[in-house]
């Protein structure tokens, strides 16, 4: 259904989102509507990144951050309102998204003037690419468990890193990634870690992907045998690198999810439109189904608009610290509803693109309650931070 | 659109948290229902005379403060928190809204004045599961200069506390909103209910005096617009209860040993708890969002279906946090001494006002599909 238009202190910029992406996404650009998002994320890779500079060209990448460092220096609700823009004229999934933030905001925070100079605007440019690097097979939802070691080159002060980081979405097609590495021997959990930025094409890196359930590979593993940080590319200090990746967590207060919601209210159109056509929308358990997703939906709007419109400097609230599960689980069901709605046709693989996104979004959205912090630990947080319930007791094993 | 409370409406609410917890506590309540009174005086007073609270909605011209429907569901989530006994709900959430709405310039300069002043309690006898529109059970007859009112309406909210009732009736093929005062034609019946904590009667009508009160031109959509604000604030209470009954268990496990531990450090426990927090956040969503809708003019198709999904999931949180509140509190969460009970009884008697899940997700879903012409 149509959100309704009220004009505010966004409708100039929107009209400008609104043009410029009819002017834009359009031509060798054209392939690229609505593609590159969750499970679609290896989709197009190079055209993906020529679209980055275009943006940057338009001036609409790191539209948030701040004007001294080549931003817009939008506020939240200008921020929103790009988002929503973009995803509503079918802009696809960002490349650029772990750089512009992730690793950009907390460098322009916590980052040296020769970081920034370095990196910031080639982010903004759409130049280099970045990926995360933190979760290990060993250290998944524990974090803290992590073994790759960072070891101080005598001769020139850079960081030589060893070991394996897993589901590093996007590996294969960036430039950088930023890492947490144990930098001090014998250190155990949060303390004595590093957060290191390195180059992705040298010799020390192998980067093997992994194929999902759905056959894609967004994610990867990256192995590091020796790979080289520059001295100058750690962030903050070293062994207080877990306060700067948690930092980093912090950045992405959620300004991209109304954008995220777009996506997911046209997956919910096109499931209403199928059930029309099939007859599915006869039957009244998928009438109330379909009507429950709707409603979900609208909570996961509202829900959003109370987080983003707290007082930024406040400590998250249980509607902030929730809204992770909201939308992922919410986002589950609707997978479950697509084949339902789809009956039979949901396990007969066709050329119907339609079809064909239904049994991607019912697969993919099985990492949604994954990835980021699994149902059971946002459980967790949410009962020890939001509810004040006492902590999990750790175990004994390492 | 931003959904954020002002620092008035934080005090506000902060305010009547106060107050209610003070006024309003559970042995206030427990009081309230030993005597089969469903109305506690002394704090209706309170807060219809001293605080003003039945005003907070209506008109500055009215006599009222002239603020919004989400100020009003913020108070009624605080009312709901504390089950409070008295007509509040009956009077600014049903009577005033529908005098708002749909009466005469005239009949609202009457009686939209005394209950901002807390001078009248009302309610209005619609269906217990009905709408407002379709199914009405009364039947007006003119009678010298006014009219007469017959029928009976099985189940009123307040009934008995109540001063005036409003009475929507078909008249002369039409449908029309009337008064009903205290007279020899009304006779009131209070129901025995299995939530004292509020009153529920019958009204029966036998060519009892009313005045007519609705403007022709506003009635129907006017009705409608009432109708989701009364839907609505239902939700706002029904989330103050849900809220409750978290905060309720959540003060018990953290006392209750077992195995050596607080029985709030098993992880089966928290979880439980941490999801009622997911889902009391998602219909409190619901309900600011879609009273900030109404009161920043959505278009009426959309508020109303908002209203319908608040409503939705405020009933269904409100029915689960309290049947989880009795099973985490173990063998006490059934006995009478705890609280638990009360509020599971006033979580299944608001979840059948204003139809059932079913109903309001039909109508959503009708929407979705473009079954019919958006109302």
């Amino acid at each position: 259904m149509p959100e309704r238009a009220v004009p505010d202190e966004t409708t100039a910029l929107r009209a400008e989102v609104v043009n410029w992406m009819r002017a834009h996404l359009v031509g060798d650009f054209a392939p690229l509507r609505h593609r590159g998002h969750a499970g679609d994320g290896d989709a197009l890779p190079e055209l993906r990144k020529r679209w980055e500079r275009e943006l940057a060209s338009g001036g609409w990448t790191c539209v948030g951050w701040p004007r001294e460092h080549g931003g817009r220096g939008l506020s939240i609700t200008e921020q929103v309102a790009f988002q929503e823009e973009y995803a509503r004229a079918g802009g696809p999934g960002r490349m650029g998204h772990i750089g512009e933030g992730l690793i950009g905001p907390t460098l322009i925070a916590y980052g040296t003037e020769s970081q920034k100079a370095r990196f910031l605007p080639r982010i903004l440019g759409g130049e280099d690419f970045w990926c995360q690097g933190y979760s290990e097979p060993g250290a998944g939802s524990d974090l803290a468990a992590l073994r790759t070691r960072a070891t101080r080159d005598p001769a020139t002060g850079d960081w030589l890193v060893s070991g394996q980081k897993i589901w590093t979405s996007l590996a294969h097609v960036s430039d950088w990634i930023f890492a947490l590495a144990r930098c001090e021997e014998g250190s155990v959990g949060r303390k004595g870690l590093i957060f290191l930025m390195l180059p992705l094409r040298q010799p020390g890196v192998t980067i093997h992907p992994i194929r999902q359930m759905g056959g894609g590979e967004e994610f990867n593993s990256v192995f590091f045998d020796n790979a080289r940080a520059s001295a100058e590319d750690v962030v903050g200090e070293p062994g207080e690198g877990w306060s700067i990746a948690m930092a980093l967590l912090g950045f992405e207060r959620g300004v991209s999810t109304l954008g995220q919601q777009m996506v997911f209210a046209e997956e919910l159109q096109l499931i209403i439109d199928i059930a029309r056509e099939n007859g599915a929308a006869h039957a009244p358990v998928i009438r109330q189904r379909i009507a429950r997703a709707w409603i979900g939906l609208r909570a996961l709007r509202f829900s959003a608009l109370r987080v983003l419109g707290a007082d930024g400097s406040a400590p998250l609230g249980r509607e902030a610290l929730g809204y992770k599960y909201q939308w992922s689980n919410w986002h589950r069901d609707l997978g479950r509803l697509a084949m339902d709605v789809l009956g039979g046709d949901a396990n007969i693989i066709s050329d119907d693109p339609r079809r064909a996104r239904l049994q991607q979004l019912f697969l993919f959205s099985r990492a949604d309650t994954i990835y980021g912090g699994t149902n059971e630990i946002q459980l967790n947080i949410i009962a020890e931070q939001g509810l004040g319930m006492p902590r999990e007791p750790r175990g004994s094993l390492t | 659109m931003r959904l954020a409370l002002s620092p008035d409406q934080e005090m506000m609410r902060e305010e009547a948290a106060r107050i209610l917890a003070e006024r309003s506590s559970s042995s206030a309540v427990r009081r309230v229902i030993d005597a089969g009174a469903s109305r506690d005086d002394a704090i209706w007073n309170a807060l219809s005379r001293e605080l003003g609270w039945c005003g907070v909605a209506i008109p500055e011209r009215h006599g009222g403060l002239g603020l919004g429907l989400f100020d009003l569901a913020l108070l009624l989530e605080e009312t709901g928190r504390r089950l409070l006994c008295a007509p509040f709900f009956a009077t600014a959430g049903c009577a005033a809204p529908l005098l708002a709405h749909a009466a005469s310039d005239e009949a609202q300069a009457r009686w939209l004045p005394r209950i901002a002043a807390g001078e009248c309690a009302a309610t209005v006898a619609w269906p217990a599961s009905g709408s407002l529109v379709n199914d009405i059970l009364l039947t007006a007859e003119r009678a010298g200069g006014e009219y007469v009112i017959s029928g009976v309406v099985d189940q009123v909210l307040d009934v008995r506390n109540a001063d005036i009732i409003l009475a929507p009736a078909r008249f002369d093929g039409e449908i029309g909103l009337f008064t009903l005062e205290r007279s020899a034609g009304l006779h009131l019946q209070s129901h025995r209910t299995l939530d004292a904590t509020r009153n529920i009667g019958r009204l029966h009508a036998d060519r009892a005096p009313a005045s007519r009160v609705d403007d022709p031109a506003r009635l129907a959509h006017g009705a409608t617009r009432a109708a989701d604000w009364s839907k609505l604030l239902l939700a706002a209470e029904q989330v103050g209860g849900a809220q409750a009954c978290l905060d309720l268990t959540l003060a018990y496990i953290a006392e209750r040993v077992q195995f050596g531990r607080a029985i709030a450090s098993f992880q089966a426990v928290k979880h439980r708890c941490a999801k009622l927090a997911i889902e009391i956040e998602t219909a409190r969503s619901l309900v600011w969002g879609a009273a900030s809708g109404v009161d920043q003019g959505a278009d009426d198709w959309e508020a109303s279906l908002d209203v319908a999904g608040a409503l939705v999931a405020a009933t269904e949180i409100y029915n689960l946090a309290a049947e989880e509140a009795i099973q985490l509190h173990g063998g006490v969460g059934f006995t009478w001494e705890y609280d638990p009970h009360l509020y599971f009884k006033r979580a299944q008697a608001s979840a059948a006002w204003f139809g059932a899940p079913e109903t309001h997700l039909e109508r959503v879903a009708q929407h979705l599909f473009d079954e019919h012409e958006h109302a």
